[in-house]
């Protein structure tokens, strides 16, 4: 039975009852005065109408969402590639929209300020000529890329997108505690956050007071495609690849705005231009949305070690061929000493000072500013003055901060003056509280909001929210995601219904050109298509073993004994565990499905990972025999599942040619296969002729055409010469050469290309064969045309 | 002195390379009051697909080449007419070295000539305990900054071995001074590394030795390929100063300079990037000849 929260005699709800905010702190629901802050009341009404059990049902399904959607981040520390759930705080953050615009005009003022203090530093270099800035803070930064000097971005502006975390004080005024500009992250999870709480909280109230967030996507668009680089040109997204901790939100933000997501090895500079590598050819790019560091971007000029790089992409840079969003090198604007300076450098540049004030830094460069710190150190954290981390991110920084703490005030002095102008000292400021879910209860918790900004031709336009990082205690130093910290949606509430937006424009409706396949990805996709077959194809025979197992009881049985030696020259061993002897096919589609997750549908990628769940499950002690055989075709049926999803939605794109042209080469050469084990060896065949039917799927139609047991011929008739089952060779032969019509340059001049010509003269070969001269020698020739097939692909589309 | 100077450098690859991209440091330029070029040359067999002639930020000569068709060799030669003037012989004007600091520090500007660059760790030179050690064992606070330069640069050339089959260009700096021996590329970022310890400012120069010593003096160290280099910077006055570990002396009329950058990373003669899978072996060659 479910049972509503009883409101307090004073009005608050029970889940209120252990909310208290610590003295000195600033609390988002409460005020100064111990006043619930209006905005929230509409929010917490809701919130009051739901039993504990609902709430807890509600969460859930805003998890299960986060699931489904497959959203997850990096952990670093950890297994590069081991995936962690979206560690969200149910409760959204809510600020009223007069509060969010005064902030976010001062970030405006605070975005052209950087944009004029990077365009300096790459250019003039007068901030430092005049003193505002000491020499040493940028020469010995890492950030600060000595090729890129001299180089304007041919949009005239370093800044297109930037990210500022933001807290608020004690006092309640809005500090800012850093800038992210090199590329930032956690739009694209804002819109995930949005989308998981509106599952959590579906009613229109206060949702429809809620400032949309699509609108701000749209005009990040349409501001990247007016870029001057464009020219017709195509846009796309430079991403490091699927270890990087973000790669969810590149694949994410790639579907979302229809734009291609690539890497560096798929691009080529010639002549100055940055090409894109695809099966059609190269293709020119005017526009990239990096999410890749600086450093890494070109090997050749940056850093030499880089493997994700594209080599002359700086030199493209020098010939403005290319507009890169942000520009390379605005990393270095994200320097915690920069920090101390930034308010002096407002009030020379703009003639007046910063309306949002940044966190209070001292360098320790400088003697008055050391001394200072030496004396306030314990309301400081002292860090790296080179550092990028966030005041509140745990790395480097903090250590030397624990160092700082450890040591007796004559050590820290000294400590201080012995690397002074490696230090910056921060106050420590303390974050206001927000509520979070916490056992039946909302707790207050410390916070920071992300807000970002996007330059538009109309200037900054900033996403109304979505991103909050909320601590896991009440230690404001455990804001990071790696350190155990959570997220959450930030809501802007209007006093009204807000303004419905999406990111699709009804009033002028254009169908983009979704581009040639780069070649890096089709070539994931033929390979997400041959492994899946091939694990398809392990299960299969598996299953096969393990029926006649069932049925003998005896795994020392002749004819059971033929069936394992058939297994084992397909390089299957029956007396492996099950799942060893499907993990490695399985594995390595899901490694090529993990690279091409912009490129087929969330449904999709959920069954793949099903798949990989249900064999972890097995991997126990699964008996063999009967057991197992049951166990295998549930896997096969999974497979099927996710062979389906792909084969029945996606679109007949490239894309789709080449995941089906894989799985056609993979399918026809395992058919050849059997095919020679169940027929090439001597003596009695009879279990591995049966055998090679049933892996043809294909026990009924031989009843049917041959009604006798099944001899050497009619196996070839159904695995290698039959049109229409699609087991057999010449099925999947026929299938691929269609494929290759469709292909780019299949024709030339009214010659067929390499690839078509070979599929067509093996189709022919096949059409026109009788079962008796398909001997044991042609089928493994058969394996060796497949093979060149193979590599003829390749050679034309896919390196 | 003038000298005309040749050098060749090939690379042949056992697989042949698609889409190489090469960034080309061999050519010398001007240095006022150091250095004169009259001519200069770089020609590349086979012909690159693009070449585009440029200057660093350091302000070295800089050739960008692309081949769009797979190559299987390259053939880099340079022809050059420079001159190198005597320094005039003056007194040490730098500061003390506990004086440095402060003069760093009012330098405001970044351009490449500027001490900042030259004094944190760069991506060859790191920071390097065991050669800090070294350096401040090898020099006296009461010495000038000059002074110091001298003593490190005396120590270097004393504790190493110069031995070119001991190390490779991709060799860590700790690591040939853990052993106490390499060619000039070591000498020079061993003594950078324990300048930039003692907080002066040093960076690497690339460049040509005079092949035949003048009569009755040896034949220098590093004379047959490409040599290296360091130069410091004693302070505001006295401005940069160049030493060449390798042989124990000032930099004078026998050595031409190409490059000059933070290490060898900044100033590398060839830098490429290559898609081959094959070995790559290579040949180089230098004549430098009085006029």
């Amino acid at each position: 039975m479910t049972r509503q929260m009883e409101p307090l005699s004073d009005g608050l709800p029970a889940f209120l009852t252990n909310y208290t905010v610590s003295p000195g702190i600033s609390d988002e629901l409460f005020d100064a005065n111990g006043e619930m802050r209006p905005v929230w009341s509409a929010f917490l009404q809701q919130l009051a109408k739901l039993s504990p059990d609902q709430v807890v049902e509600r969460f859930a399904r805003g998890d299960q969402y986060l699931r489904d959607a497959g959203v997850f981040y990096r952990q670093y520390s950890s297994d590069p590639l081991q995936e962690r759930q979206w560690p969200l705080s149910h409760i959204p953050v809510i600020l009223h929209e007069s509060e969010w615009d005064a902030i976010c005009a001062g970030l405006a003022q605070r975005a052209d300020l950087l944009e004029r203090v990077v365009a300096d530093l790459y250019g003039s270099g007068q901030l430092v000529k005049d003193g505002h800035l000491p020499a040493s803070l940028i020469a010995q930064n890492a950030e600060w890329h000595r090729p890129l000097v001299g180089i304007t971005p041919a949009s005239g502006h370093f800044l297109h997108l930037i990210a500022f975390e933001i807290g608020r004080s004690p006092d309640g005024s809005w500090l800012v505690l850093g800038d992210r500009t090199q590329a930032p992250s956690g739009a694209g999870f804002a819109l995930e956050n949005r989308m998981a709480t509106a599952r959590i909280f579906p009613g229109p109230v206060p949702r429809a007071n809620v400032r949309r967030l699509a609108g701000f996507f749209n005009a990040f668009r349409n501001a990247m495609d007016a870029l001057p680089g464009l020219h017709g040109r195509r846009a796309a997204i430079l991403s490091p690849g699927p270890g990087n901790d973000t790669y969810f939100e590149h694949t994410y933000v790639a579907r979302y705005l229809g734009l291609p997501l690539l890497e560096g090895e798929d691009l080529v500079v010639e002549n100055g231009a940055v090409q894109v590598r695809t099966v059609s050819g190269p293709q020119t790019v005017g526009v990239l949305w990096r999410r890749l560091d600086a450093a890494y971007a070109d090997p050749l000029e940056l850093d030499e070690t880089s493997q994700i790089g594209t080599p002359g992409l700086v030199d493209a840079l020098r010939q403005s061929n290319v507009d890169i969003v942000n520009a390379l090198g605005t990393g270095i604007l994200e320097t915690r000493a920069l920090l101390a300076f930034l308010p002096k450098i407002a009030e020379v540049l703009n003639g007046e000072p910063l309306q949002l004030p940044n966190i209070a830094t001292w360098w320790c460069g400088q003697p008055s500013e050391r001394s200072f710190v030496k004396a306030n150190a314990e309301n400081m954290y002292i860090g790296e003055a080179l550092s990028r981390a966030l005041p509140f991110d745990i790395g480097n920084a903090s250590s030397l901060a624990r160092e700082a703490r450890s040591l007796t005030d004559d050590a820290l002095s000294d400590w201080i003056d012995a690397n002074a102008p490696n230090l910056v000292g921060q106050e420590a400021v303390t974050l206001s509280t927000t509520p979070c879910w916490v056992e039946g209860r909302l707790m207050p918790r410390p916070m920071s909001i992300r807000v970002f900004a996007a330059r538009t031709p109309q200037g900054w336009t900033f996403l109304p929210g979505g991103y909050a990082r909320v601590g896991r205690t009440g230690d404001t130093t455990a804001l990071s995601m790696q350190q155990g910290g959570s997220v959450a949606d930030v809501w802007v509430m209007c006093d009204g219904p807000a303004v419905p937006e999406t990111l699709f424009d009804h009033e002028s409706f254009r169908r983009e050109d979704t581009g040639a396949l780069p070649s890096r990805a089709a070539d994931n996709l033929y390979w997400l298509g041959r492994y899946v077959e091939r694990t398809e194809g392990v299960i299969r025979l598996l299953r096969g073993y393990h029926l006649r197992l069932a049925e003998t009881g005896d795994p020392n049985d002749g004819s059971l004994l033929r069936v394992a030696d058939l297994l084992r020259t397909l390089l299957i061993d029956v007396t492996q565990p099950i799942h060893a002897a499907i993990e490695p096919s399985l594995a390595a589609a899901r490694v090529c499905a993990g690279k091409v997750r912009d490129r087929f549908s969330v449904d999709g990628w959920a069954a793949l990972t099903d798949l990989v769940n249900s064999l972890e499950a097995i991997s126990g002690n699964l008996p063999p025999g009967d057991d197992a055989a049951r166990e295998l075709g549930i896997l096969l049926r999974k497979i099927t599942g996710f062979n389906g999803l792909v084969h029945e939605n996606m679109h007949r794109t490239s894309a789709w040619r080449f995941l089906t042209f894989g799985r056609a080469v993979e399918r026809a050469d395992a058919a050849a296969a059997v095919a020679v084990a169940a027929t090439g060896g001597t003596g009695s065949a009879s279990g591995l002729l049966d055998m090679a039917i049933e892996y043809g799927d294909s026990r009924v139609t031989h009843q049917r055409r041959y009604r006798i047991d099944p001899t050497r011929e009619t196996v070839i008739d159904l695995l290698a010469l039959d049109a229409h089952n699609p087991r057999s060779v010449l099925f999947q032969v026929t299938s691929m050469r269609r494929i290759a019509e469709d292909l780019p340059k299949a024709r030339v001049e009214g010659r067929v290309s390499e690839l078509l010509g070979s599929l067509l003269r093996l189709e022919t070969e096949l059409v026109i064969a009788h079962p008796k001269s398909v001997t044991p020698s042609v089928l493994i020739d058969l394996r060796s045309a497949l093979a060149e097939v193979s590599s003829e692909l390749s050679a034309a589309y896919l390196i | 002195m003038r000298y005309n100077i040749r050098l060749s450098i090939g690379y042949i690859y056992g697989a042949p390379s698609d889409h190489a991209r090469t960034l080309v440091r061999l050519l010398p330029s001007d240095l006022p009051g150091r250095q004169l070029v009259s001519s200069r040359l770089l020609s590349v067999y086979p012909m690159p697909d693009e070449r585009r002639d440029t200057t660093d930020f350091f302000g070295n000569a800089m050739s960008v080449l692309a081949f769009h068709q797979p190559i299987e060799q390259i053939d880099l030669t340079v022809a050059a007419r420079a001159e190198r003037l005597q320094p005039s012989d003056s007194l040490d004007l730098s500061p003390s070295l506990g004086a440095l600091a402060p003069e760093v520090a009012q330098y405001r500007s970044l351009e490449a000539a500027a001490p900042h660059h030259y004094l944190g760790p760069s991506k060859r030179i790191g920071l390097e305990p065991a050669i800090a050690e070294f350096a401040a064992a090898s020099s006296d606070p009461r010495l000038t900054v000059l002074q110091t330069v001298d003593a490190i640069t005396s120590a270097v050339h004393s504790v190493m071995r110069f031995d070119p089959g001991a190390t490779d260009v991709d060799t860590p700096t700790g690591e040939a001074f853990a052993n106490r021996h390499g060619v000039c590329q070591d000498f020079s970022h061993i003594t950078i590394a324990a300048l930039r310890s003692l907080g002066i400012p040093a960076r690497y120069v690339s460049g040509f030795l005079r092949t035949i010593p003048p009569a009755g003096q040896p034949r220098l160290e590093g004379a047959d390929a490409m040599h290296a280099w360091v130069a410091a910077w004693c302070g505001a006055e006295a401005g940069w100063i160049e030493f060449d570990p390798t042989n124990a002396c000032m930099v004078g009329t026998d050595h031409v300079a190409v490059a000059y950058g933070r290490d060898y990373a900044d100033v590398a003669p060839v830098k490429g990037v290559l898609r081959t899978s094959g070995d790559q072996t290579s040949q180089h060659s230098v004549d430098v000849e009085p006029v």
